[in-house]
C-alpha cells in the first residue's frame, strides 16, 4: 500500500495521464499544422479553385458589323432568321444517340434524316462535308430556313425534341445590292474550331465557342473589327447551378462596320460585263485551235488610280456567298470545291496568275530606256527575227519598219523588244553569263513590284513570278530529274522540250530572254499587280497598296478609323519617260491596237490610255489582257482562254468606262447617267442608332446594242 | 478576525469563498461556452440560405442551436448539482436506459440518416442519437467498475476480472451501435475505452490487447464485407482525394477548397462563397469546421482548435488533480472522447482522416451531441469541485 500516494493514485496512472496529455496535444498540433498548410501555405491555390467553382458564364454573341460599299449600301449585313439547332451533348446522352429525335425532326422540317445526321457529325480528316467543324459543345445549326410553323411545332412539343432548339438568330446576309455579288471579295464565315480558340486565347481578341470566323475575303481581313466582343454575363451559382449573385460581366460590344471603296453599282456593271465578255468569247472561234474559246475564268479590277482603292473587283466563275450561311450543304460544298467546280472560291483578281502578254511591254520599255536606249530612237519592227536558230515572229507577222519605243507600244510590235532583249542578253554574256549581269529587263520587272504581293487587304494574294536567273536555277533543280527522265525518249514536242530543259534549263537562254521581253513564257502576273502598275502610270509613278477597306466605323458612327492609302514604291521611270509612255498608251487607245474598241470616246475630255495583251500558254488558248487607265481610274481585265486582249476584254472595259463616266457609244457624256465620274471621297453617314444613310441602287441594265443601220460601217 | 458564519441566502451561498460556484473551473467553462456560441454563428451562416432545410426561417437552426446550448447548460448545472459521486449510484439505471434507447434505434422507431440507422425519432419532430448518451454511460459505467476496488483501497490497480467486467459492460452498447451501423461512434467508443483503461492503471497487456483487437476488428470488418459500399467509397476517396471529385470525393474536395480558400483572415462571416453556394454538404453538422475555415480563416478556425486545446488542458488538469481514481477515469474518458472526436471531425475536413459522420463537440448543430458534451463538462466540473455524496441520497 505504500506505493499509493495521497491523491489515491499510483505512479503508473500518473505516467499514463501524462502520456494521454502528450498524445492529445500532438493531435491538436497536427490539426493546427494541417490547417496552416491548407490556408496559409496553399491558400491561394484553393482560393482560385473556389472562384472557378461557382461562376457560370452566359455568352451573348456580338452582332457582327456590316460591310458597306462606298456610299453605305450594305454588301454584307445581318438578318434575323429562325434557326433550328441541335445540341450534340444532349443528343449523345440519349440511349440511341438521339436517332429518334433527329428522325422526328426530319419529319417536321421536311428534310431527310440522312442529311440531318450528316450535319451534326463532327468533321475530321475522313469525314467529308457536310459535317460540323465548330466546337462540339456549341449547338449545331441544322437549318436557318425554318418556317414559323415548324419552329412552333418544335417548341410546343419540346418533350419530343430534347436537345433541339428553334430560335430567331441573327445570321449573315450577303444582299448582292443591284446584283453586285462581290462574293470573293467579301469572303465567308464558318464556325470557329477548338484549335483557333486555343490559339487566340491570349491574344487581344479571344474567341468564344459560339463565334463564327471570317474564312476569306474582307470577312477574314477585318474579322477582328467586324466580330465585336460577345457579352459575357458571369453568374455566381450554388452547387445546384442556382444563381446567387452576379460577378463581373462584360457587356456585348457589337462589331464595327467596314466601309469599303467598292461601289456596288460599278461592281454590278463590272461583274455583268465580265460575264458577258466571257459569254461572247465562247461564241468566237479560235483560229489556232479551230474550236470555240473556252473562256473558263476571268477577272476584272476597277481601281482608283490616285489612291489604290478598289472600286470594283470581279472574279469569274462566281458563287452565291449565302451558301455558307447556317452551315454549308454537301451539294453546295462539292459545287464550290470539287474538281469539276472550276474553283469559284478563288478570287482570280488576286489569286489568278497568267503570263501578261503585251501589257508587260510598259515594263520592257522602261527597262530599255533605263538600259540606255533613247525612247524616241529608231528600232526595226520587222515581221520576224531569227535568234539562235529560232524564228520569233511579230504578232500576225506585221512589219512597221524602224519605229520609236512609243510607236512600238502603240502597235504592240514584238520584234522591237526581241531585238533589245537579245542585245541585252548578249551584253550580259549570252550563254556564258558574266559574273555581274545587268539583267535590265528582269531588274525592272522587280522594280515594278512583280513577283511580290501588292499588299492588298485581302488574304492569300499570290505573288506571280519573274523568271530571272535565280528562278531558272531553282526551278531546274526542282524539276531536272523529271525532265531528264522524260527527255530520254525524245520523239514528241513535249519530250524534246523536256530534254532541252534537262540539259540547259538552268541557263538563261536567248529564247527565254526574248520571249520574256514581250510578256510571254514563264512570267506570271496577277490582275491586281497590273492594276497597280497601270495606276502608277496614271498617277505619276506611285505604286499604291491596293485597298478595299476604306474605314472602320463604330456601330454608332462616332469612331472612325480611316484606312489611308499607302504606297509601296515608285516606278523606276524618269518623269519624262513616264510622260512618253503615257502619251504612247493614249495612242494605243486612239490609233493603236485598242483604237477599234474606243471608237467615239471623248478623248479630249476624258483621256483614255490602254494596252492590250494576248498571252500564249502552251496547250491552251490565249489569255486576253486589257489594261487601261484614265486620270482617276485604272481598269484591268483578263479572260483565260478568251482570245486577244482587245477582242475579248475590250468591249467590256469600254462599257465599264461608259457606265462610270456616263458616256454612250457615240461619245456623248451624260453626267446624270454617270455612276462615279469622280472617286467617292466622303464616307457614308452612320447615325447614332446604327442606321446607315445608303445611296440608292438600281440593278444594272446593259445598254442594248443600237440597230446596225445607225452604226457607221 | 471575523467569525465564520455559514451563509444562508442563495446569493451568499453561491458567492461564498468555498461555494461550488467559486470552485468551478471557469476557464474550462468559458472556453466551452465561447466554442458553443461560435458554433451558433457558424450554424447560422451555413443554414440561413438553405431554405430546403430551415423551413423558410433563416434563424431556425441558429435559435435551435442556442436552445440546445441552453438545455445543455441546464443539464451541466444539474450534473454539477448532483455531483459525479451521487451519480455513481445511479449508473446502473442510466446505463440500462442508454442500452434500451440504443436498442430502440434498431426497431422501427429508428430513423436512417445518411445510410446510418443511428437516430431515434421522438414524437414532436425531435430526434435523439442514443450513441451520444452511450459515450457517457460507458465512461461512467467502466469508471465505476474499474475504480471500485482501487478507491476502496483494496488494490493498487484493477485486476483482470474487473477489467473483463468493464469491457463486458462496454461491449453491449458497442455491439448495438455496430449493428446500426454507426462506425464513427464505435470508433469514438473505442477511444473512450482505451482512455479509460489507460487511466485506470490496468495492466499493459490489456492496453495492447485492446489495440490489437481494434486492428484485427478493422481487418475483419473489411474482409468480411461488413462495410456498406458508401463506406468503402469514403475510404477510397480518403486514400485518393482526386478520385471521382463529383462523387464520393466531392465532400472532401469541396471541404478542402472551402477551408483552403479562407486564407489567414477568411472571407468574413456570411461572405464565404463556398458556404453561401452550399457546395459543402452537411455543413451545419459534420462539416461545420469548413464554415469557420472559409469565413473566419486561419485565425478563426485556429481559434476553435485553440479553445478545444484549452478544454482538454483543463480536463487533463482535473484528471491529474482529483483524489479518487473514479474521477480520474471519468475525466480521462471524456478527454479521449473529445480529443478523438474533434481530431476525426476536423481531420476529415482537412483531408487527413476519412469521412465519418461525427459532430464537432460544442460547434456542430445537433441536440443530443450538445447535451452529451455539456453533461460531460458538468461531470468535469463536478470532479473538480469534489462535492460530497449528496446527503439526500
Amino acid at each position: 500500500m505504500s506505493n499509493i500516494p495521497e491523491t489515491g493514485r499510483t505512479n503508473r496512472v500518473t505516467v499514463r495521464l501524462i502520456a494521454i496529455q502528450i498524445l492529445v496535444f500532438s493531435l491538436l498540433l497536427t490539426l493546427g499544422g494541417r490547417l496552416w498548410y491548407l490556408q496559409i501555405r496553399n491558400g491561394q491555390e484553393y482560393a482560385n479553385e473556389a472562384k472557378s467553382n461557382h461562376v457560370q458564364q452566359v455568352v451573348e454573341p456580338a452582332t457582327r458589323g456590316s460591310i458597306l460599299d462606298a456610299r453605305g449600301v450594305p454588301l454584307a449585313d445581318n438578318q434575323t432568321r429562325l434557326v433550328v439547332s441541335a445540341s450534340r451533348t444532349e443528343l449523345l446522352k440519349m440511349k440511341d444517340d438521339g436517332k429518334a429525335v433527329l428522325g422526328r425532326l426530319a419529319e417536321v422540317l421536311g428534310m431527310s434524316e440522312q442529311e440531318i445526321r450528316k450535319k451534326v457529325r463532327l468533321c475530321d480528316a475522313k469525314t467529308p462535308q457536310p459535317c460540323w467543324n465548330g466546337s462540339p459543345y456549341q449547338p449545331i445549326p441544322i437549318t436557318d430556313e425554318a418556317t414559323t410553323q415548324q419552329a412552333l411545332q418544335i417548341r410546343e412539343r419540346s418533350e419530343d425534341f430534347p436537345g433541339i432548339s428553334a430560335e430567331p438568330t441573327a445570321v449573315r446576309r450577303y444582299a448582292a445590292p443591284g446584283n453586285a455579288n462581290t462574293a470573293q471579295v467579301l469572303g465567308y464565315l464558318s464556325p470557329v474550331t477548338d484549335e483557333e480558340i486555343q490559339k487566340a486565347k491570349d491574344s487581344r481578341s479571344p474567341l468564344l465557342r459560339s463565334d463564327q470566323i471570317g474564312r476569306s475575303g474582307l470577312e477574314r481581313t477585318y474579322d477582328s473589327d467586324l466580330r465585336g466582343k460577345a457579352g459575357v454575363t458571369r453568374y455566381e451559382v450554388d452547387n445546384l447551378g442556382r444563381v446567387i449573385g452576379k460577378a463581373k460581366s462584360d457587356p456585348q460590344v457589337p462589331g464595327a462596320n467596314v466601309v469599303t471603296s467598292i461601289d456596288a453599282r460599278v461592281q454590278a456593271v463590272t461583274e455583268k460585263e465580265l460575264d458577258q465578255a466571257m459569254k461572247d468569247a465562247r461564241n468566237e472561234v479560235d483560229k489556232n485551235t479551230g474550236t470555240h474559246y473556252k473562256a473558263d475564268s476571268g477577272a476584272a479590277v476597277v481601281m482608283e488610280a490616285k489612291t489604290g482603292r478598289v472600286v470594283a473587283m470581279a472574279s469569274s466563275p462566281a458563287y452565291d456567298p449565302n451558301a455558307w450561311v447556317g452551315g454549308i450543304s454537301g451539294k453546295d460544298y462539292a459545287h464550290l470545291t470539287g474538281k469539276k467546280s472550276n474553283y469559284p472560291l478563288l478570287n482570280r483578281a488576286i489569286q489568278g496568275q497568267a503570263a501578261p502578254g503585251s501589257i508587260f511591254k510598259v515594263i520592257s520599255t522602261t527597262a530599255a530606256v533605263n538600259a540606255g536606249y533613247p525612247f524616241d530612237g529608231h528600232y526595226p519592227c520587222t515581221s520576224s527575227m531569227n535568234i539562235g536558230g529560232q524564228t520569233f515572229k511579230n504578232f500576225e507577222s506585221e512589219n512597221f519598219g524602224p519605229i520609236s519605243l512609243g510607236r512600238a507600244l502603240e502597235v504592240s510590235c514584238d520584234t522591237v523588244f526581241y531585238g533589245l532583249a537579245y542585245q541585252q542578253w548578249q551584253k550580259d554574256g549570252g550563254n556564258k553569263p558574266k559574273a555581274d549581269t545587268a539583267d535590265w529587263f528582269y531588274k525592272t520587272a522587280h522594280q515594278f513590284g512583280l513577283g511580290k504581293e501588292t499588299g492588298i487587304d485581302l488574304p492569300n494574294e499570290v505573288r506571280g513570278r519573274i523568271p530571272d536567273r535565280q528562278w531558272k536555277k531553282d526551278y531546274w533543280k526542282a524539276n531536272k530529274d523529271a525532265w531528264c527522265a522524260q527527255g530520254k525518249h525524245a520523239d514528241d514536242y513535249v519530250s524534246k522540250i523536256a530534254k532541252e530543259n534537262c540539259e540547259s534549263g538552268m541557263k538563261m537562254r536567248a529564247g527565254d530572254s526574248v520571249n520574256y521581253s514581250i510578256g510571254q513564257g514563264d512570267t506570271l502576273v496577277t490582275p491586281i499587280q497590273m492594276a497597280v502598275i497601270y495606276g502608277a502610270l496614271s498617277n505619276g509613278g506611285t505604286m499604291y497598296n491596293p485597298t478595299v477597306g476604306k474605314a472602320v466605323v463604330s456601330p454608332d458612327g462616332k469612331h472612325i478609323r480611316r484606312i489611308a492609302p499607302a504606297a509601296h514604291g515608285k516606278l523606276p521611270d524618269s518623269p519624262r519617260t513616264l510622260q512618253q509612255i503615257d502619251k504612247a498608251l493614249a495612242g494605243v487607245a486612239t490609233r493603236g491596237t485598242a483604237a477599234w474598241r474606243f471608237g467615239g470616246w471623248p478623248q479630249d475630255k476624258i483621256p483614255m490610255h490602254a494596252k492590250t495583251g494576248t498571252a500564249e500558254v502552251y496547250g491552251k488558248q490565249t489569255t486576253s489582257w486589257f489594261a487601261t487607265y484614265t486620270k482617276d481610274y485604272t481598269i484591268v481585265m483578263t479572260i483565260s482562254q478568251g482570245g486577244t486582249g482587245s477582242g475579248a476584254s475590250g468591249p467590256a472595259v469600254r462599257k465599264i468606262y461608259n457606265a462610270i463616266y456616263g458616256v454612250n457609244e457615240k461619245g456623248d457624256i451624260d453626267n446624270k447617267a454617270a455612276l462615279l465620274p469622280k472617286p467617292e471621297s466622303k464616307l457614308p453617314k452612320i447615325e447614332d442608332d446604327g442606321t446607315i444613310q445608303a445611296g440608292v441602287i438600281k440593278p444594272y441594265v446593259p445598254p442594248k446594242p443600237k440597230p446596225s443601220a445607225s452604226e457607221s460601217p | 478576525m471575523p467569525r465564520y458564519t455559514p451563509e444562508t441566502g442563495l446569493w451568499g451561498k453561491l458567492t461564498a469563498r468555498d461555494s461550488v460556484v467559486r470552485r468551478l473551473d471557469w476557464i474550462l467553462l468559458l472556453a466551452a461556452l465561447v466554442m458553443s456560441l461560435m458554433g451558433a454563428m457558424l450554424v447560422f451562416s451555413a443554414t440561413r440560405n438553405r431554405t430546403e432545410l430551415n423551413h423558410g426561417d433563416e434563424y431556425y437552426f441558429f435559435l435551435h442551436h442556442l436552445l440546445n446550448l441552453g438545455i445543455g447548460l441546464g443539464l451541466a448545472t444539474a450534473t454539477i448539482w448532483l455531483g459525479h459521486r451521487t451519480l455513481r449510484g445511479a449508473i446502473p439505471v442510466l446505463y440500462g436506459l442508454s442500452v434500451i434507447l440504443a436498442l430502440l434505434v434498431l426497431t422501427p422507431l429508428g430513423a436512417t440518416i445518411n445510410g446510418s440507422r443511428s437516430w431515434l425519432a421522438i414524437p414532436g419532430g425531435f430526434s435523439l442519437q442514443p450513441a451520444e448518451f452511450a459515450k457517457i454511460t460507458i465512461t461512467l459505467g467502466m469508471a465505476m467498475i474499474l475504480a471500485a476496488r482501487v478507491d476502496a483501497g483494496d488494490r493498487p490497480h484493477p485486476d483482470h476480472r474487473t477489467v473483463v467486467q468493464g469491457l463486458g459492460l462496454a461491449a453491449i452498447p458497442v455491439a448495438i451501435i455496430l449493428l446500426m451501423p454507426d462506425l464513427g461512434s464505435v470508433m469514438v467508443l473505442g477511444a473512450i475505452i482505451l482512455g479509460v483503461l489507460l487511466s485506470s492503471g490496468a495492466s499493459n497487456r490489456w492496453i495492447l490487447g485492446l489495440l490489437g483487437t481494434g486492428v484485427v476488428g478493422c481487418l475483419a470488418i473489411w474482409q468480411l464485407g461488413l462495410l456498406d459500399d458508401y463506406q468503402i467509397a469514403r475510404f477510397a476517396a480518403f486514400a485518393n482525394p482526386s478520385l471521382d471529385p463529383a462523387g464520393v470525393g466531392y465532400n472532401t474536395n469541396q471541404a478542402r477548397i472551402a477551408i483552403g480558400g479562407g486564407g489567414l483572415t477568411g472571407s468574413g462571416l456570411f461572405h464565404g462563397s463556398q458556404t453561401t453556394g452550399q457546395f459543402v454538404p452537411e455543413q451545419q453538422t459534420d462539416f461545420i469546421f469548413t464554415v469557420a475555415g472559409e469565413e473566419l480563416g486561419f485565425l478563426g478556425a485556429g481559434m476553435i482548435i485553440f479553445l478545444l486545446g484549452v478544454v482538454l488542458w483543463r480536463a487533463c488538469r482535473i484528471a491529474r488533480e482529483t483524489s479518487e481514481l473514479y474521477g480520474t477515469i471519468v475525466a480521462a474518458g471524456i478527454i479521449a472522447w473529445f480529443s478523438f472526436q474533434a481530431f476525426e471531425n476536423i481531420g476529415m475536413t482537412l483531408g487527413i482522416m476519412p469521412v465519418t459522420g461525427l459532430p464537432l463537440p460544442f460547434v456542430s448543430y445537433g441536440g443530443t451531441s450538445m447535451f452529451a458534451v455539456w453533461i460531460a463538462i458538468g461531470l468535469l466540473q463536478s470532479i473538480r469541485v469534489q462535492r460530497p455524496v449528496s446527503a439526500s441520497r
